[in-house]
């Protein structure tokens, strides 16, 4: 039995779980306050680096440039509005293409269903943006008031002028980081040297300030003051996430079948002939938990799995000589078949557990990676993988020159004065290059057929030469007159474009109307 | 209802006051409204009366409470529209000042017109011409190549500015058919005649002319049809040659119209738009399709 460090153990912290659900409060009271203690271990590492990254994308993006010629800007990623236009590196989208955009999204929908049957919930414990910057908040907050003792006595301080100068530094910091991550934002929407020009001499639109106040209203609010509150009570994932989980999806999990019955004084309970768990009851993972939790109760709705309680209980672990994980990502099925084996008629026994002699007995199973390759992720990665394939495909071989054609609904079709018929059509010529071209417009499919175009061919004609600006839609009018004896044979043709330079052609079916080809 | 619905009574379960009404043993809770809630609600209030006080609210006997920062809907779309009227004056100055011709010749001008043009039509002209211009019988459609009263864009302007049989413009388009039958001009195997002749011309089935025709088409008809019988723009005599009819092309109507002439009647719009209106409309038509 691993009882020998129990002289070490660490002093229990005095801490209750505010959102506990034995002791769950009417939603009517006021909140309780939550002072989570900074973790440290491998846990707490792999969120620094992850927040580390997520800020960087987030306020460097707009800052990258992408040269794309003369006629086009030059920032990596722009949302155009204003040109309709969205700009990402290599890709330059137009409205119409916007399923593009739909596609990305329901990659990331896909994806979100990847990870979380996976690994849980980590969208929300690692890269949620409410998870990210509550975290840079409390950095903040930590830095200027304490870690969690320091910051419970500085709550229950009468005021002095040393808490109202700690008070107020540290609401100026976070109400600066909130307007540098709504002045990030509306950089995405224009050119960012020239915004952050006009914003700091108050000659940007109004629209980007009162974005920036928005946004820096919520960050404050949502990081700041509300923190867990937006999780549990306003967020629609923990809900919809909580549908995504299977049984063999990595959750953070107290493990029961080695912790119980908890107690510190195993020596005193030796003595009574009675075995306790490994848990200590040093409420280690209580104080560090962001969300005011007690993973031991199990998985809850509040977990946002950042994995801070695994850091913490594993440093108290070490510390007692024992075994880490006691508290890990283990599967739910793992988790039930290990508590089948420890489970005796009087409850948990850690005697069903351990081996006489240290170490496990061999049925428990320990997650392993494993776990991670089954065959429902399998389905949704490949989903996942098919729509980026189908994606990228798509893309490479979409056209830069576009045809829109609209034929008039009023009139039909018009009898000209020497018994031939004529059709007009609304045609819209689309350069999706950053480069003026020169294309011809042609038709084909119906014989002996002419084009006209007011002003641009007044003679009958069967082509047309136009020059599209970059960038650019063209439109046009376009006439075409075809005898009566060919207008009752042919009712369809197709339209041409053909640019001069690379020969890119498009072309598209067009319907010619004329007496009696309408039922 | 409880004997005493004055005593407060506390719920054991959730520990909130009950409103002293039951019914059937169930009571109901005074459960207190959410905090957010009734702050919202007082916020609501307090946005009410301050609306009130700044916009147009209460009702009065006649008007309404014009609200201490004057504001009016009326006057802003009045404000919007006479924006984008300051917007569009320099392209409106210019069709103002260039003649037709340099207009069709500015791509920038020439959509601009036609889309205020286009409008003016639907607004103006649609009752008789068609919402398509495609006309009816009587109407002329406007999309052919074929014009009464020639199809230049200048052309289409002074039909537009001065109208076809206007009684009220002096410079008006003006021609009037003879009723060559009802006036005895031509007696009725003439008239036979001269409708088989003319339905030949253009094609129609009819009955053959007699050899006289010709000389009896020249004699009467040419003034205004031309001798090769193909129209004269410059009097408003229609071709008679083409495909197109004003009238239905049939040998009941050219009977009809030999006997007793039909004419129809265009207004002078110069009387009711202004110039440039009348421009933009001239411009308008003249792209639809059939243009000169």
């Amino acid at each position: 039995m691993t009882t020998s460090a129990t002289d070490t153990a660490p002093t229990r912290i005095d801490v209750e779980a505010v959102n506990s659900a034995k002791t769950r409060q009417s939603l009517y009271a006021a909140r309780r306050k939550i002072f989570p203690k900074r973790a440290s271990g491998s846990f707490r590492r792999l969120k620094w680096i992850v927040m580390a990254i997520t800020l960087t994308i987030y306020y460097v993006t707009p800052w990258l440039r992408w040269d794309r010629g003369e006629y086009a800007p030059d920032q990596a990623v722009l949302l155009d509005l204003a040109n309709r236009r969205f700009y990402f590196f290599f890709l330059e989208i137009w409205p119409q293409e916007f399923y593009y955009v739909a596609g990305l999204l329901v990659m990331a929908g896909v994806g979100l269903f990847l990870v979380t049957s996976t690994v849980g919930r980590a969208w929300c414990g690692y890269t949620c943006p409410q998870t990210v910057w509550v975290d840079l908040f409390l950095v903040v907050e930590r830095a200027i008031e304490g870690d969690r003792n320091a910051r419970i006595k500085l709550e229950a301080a009468p005021w002095s002028p040393g808490k109202l100068v700690k008070r107020v530094s540290k609401h100026a910091i976070w109400l600066v980081i909130g307007v540098l991550t709504g002045g990030a934002w509306v950089f995405y929407f224009a050119d960012a040297p020239s915004l952050l020009q006009d914003l700091v001499t108050f000659q940007a639109p109004v629209v980007a300030y009162a974005t920036i106040g928005i946004l820096t209203a919520t960050t404050y609010t949502f990081g700041g003051l509300m923190r867990e509150q937006v999780c549990t009570y306003m967020c629609p994932w923990p809900r919809i996430q909580a549908a995504m989980l299977d049984e063999h999806s990595l959750t953070v999990t107290y493990n029961d079948w080695r912790g119980e019955p908890r107690g510190k004084h195993a020596k005193k309970a030796a003595a009574a002939g009675e075995s306790l768990g490994d848990c200590v009851d040093c409420n280690a993972c209580v104080a560090v938990c962001p969300m005011g939790i007690d993973i031991r109760d199990g998985q809850q709705l509040e977990c946002i799995t950042c994995a801070l309680c695994i850091d913490a209980c594993d440093d108290i672990m070490t510390r007692l000589g024992r075994d880490r994980g006691l508290i890990s990502y283990t599967t739910l099925s793992d988790y039930d078949a290990n508590m089948k084996v420890a489970t005796g008629p009087a409850g948990i026994d850690p005697a069903n557990v351990r081996r006489p002699g240290g170490g496990w007995v061999e049925q428990l199973r320990h997650t392993n990676w494993r776990s991670v390759i089954r065959l429902r992720t399998l389905i949704y990665f490949a989903v996942w993988a098919l729509i980026g394939v189908a994606m990228l495909v798509a893309l490479s071989m979409r056209s830069e020159l576009g045809l829109n054609v609209l034929h008039d609904r009023n009139p039909l079709y018009v009898l000209l004065s020497d018994g031939s018929i004529q059709n007009g059509y609304d045609v819209k010529i689309l350069n999706m290059t950053n480069e003026p071209r020169q294309v011809t417009f042609t038709i084909n499919g119906l014989p002996g057929a002419t084009l006209t175009s007011p002003n641009l061919a007044d003679q009958p004609t069967d082509a047309i030469a136009l020059n599209v600006e970059p960038d650019l839609v063209l439109p046009l009018r376009i006439y075409v007159r075809a005898s009566a004896d060919e207008a009752a044979r042919t009712h369809q043709f197709e339209m041409i474009v053909r640019a001069a330079d690379d020969e890119t052609v498009t072309t598209q079916q067009v319907r010619f109307e004329a007496p009696g080809s309408v039922k | 209802m409880t004997d005493k619905p004055t005593t407060r009574e506390i719920d054991e379960l959730t520990g909130t006051e009950t409103t002293g009404h039951e019914w059937d043993g169930i009571k109901e809770l005074n459960t207190p409204m959410p905090r957010w809630w009734l702050w919202t609600f007082y916020a609501t209030i307090a946005f009410s009366v301050g609306y009130t006080i700044l916009f147009p609210a209460w009702p009065m006997i006649s008007s309404a409470t014009g609200g201490v920062l004057g504001y009016s809907s009326r006057a802003e779309l009045h404000q919007d529209l006479s924006n984008l009227q300051t917007a569009n004056q320099a392209v409106v100055n210019r069709i103002t000042e260039l003649p037709l011709h340099e207009i069709l010749a500015d791509g920038e001008l020439t959509r601009f017109a036609s889309a205020a043009g286009a409008s003016a039509f639907k607004v103006n002209c649609s009752q008789c011409h068609g919402t398509g211009a495609a006309g009816a019988s009587g109407y002329p459609n406007l999309n052919d190549d074929s014009w009464i009263w020639g199809g230049t864009v200048d052309d289409i302007y002074l039909t537009i500015a001065h109208g076809v049989r206007s009684a009220t413009d002096p410079d008006t388009r003006f021609n009037l058919m003879p009723n060559f039958g009802a006036d005895g001009m031509l007696d009725r195997a003439q008239i036979k005649d001269m409708v088989a002749y003319v339905a030949g011309l253009s094609g129609i089935e009819a009955e053959s002319a007699s050899p006289e025709a010709a000389q009896l088409f020249l004699d009467n008809c040419s003034g205004c049809h031309g001798a090769d019988a193909k129209g004269v723009a410059e009097l408003g005599g229609p071709d008679l040659t083409d495909a197109i009819w004003l009238y239905e092309g049939s040998v009941a109507s050219i009977e009809a119209q030999l006997n007793r002439a039909r004419h129809g009647m265009m207004p002078a719009w110069s009387e009711k738009l202004d110039d440039v209106t009348i421009k933009q409309l001239a411009i308008y038509v003249h792209g639809l399709g059939g243009g000169q």
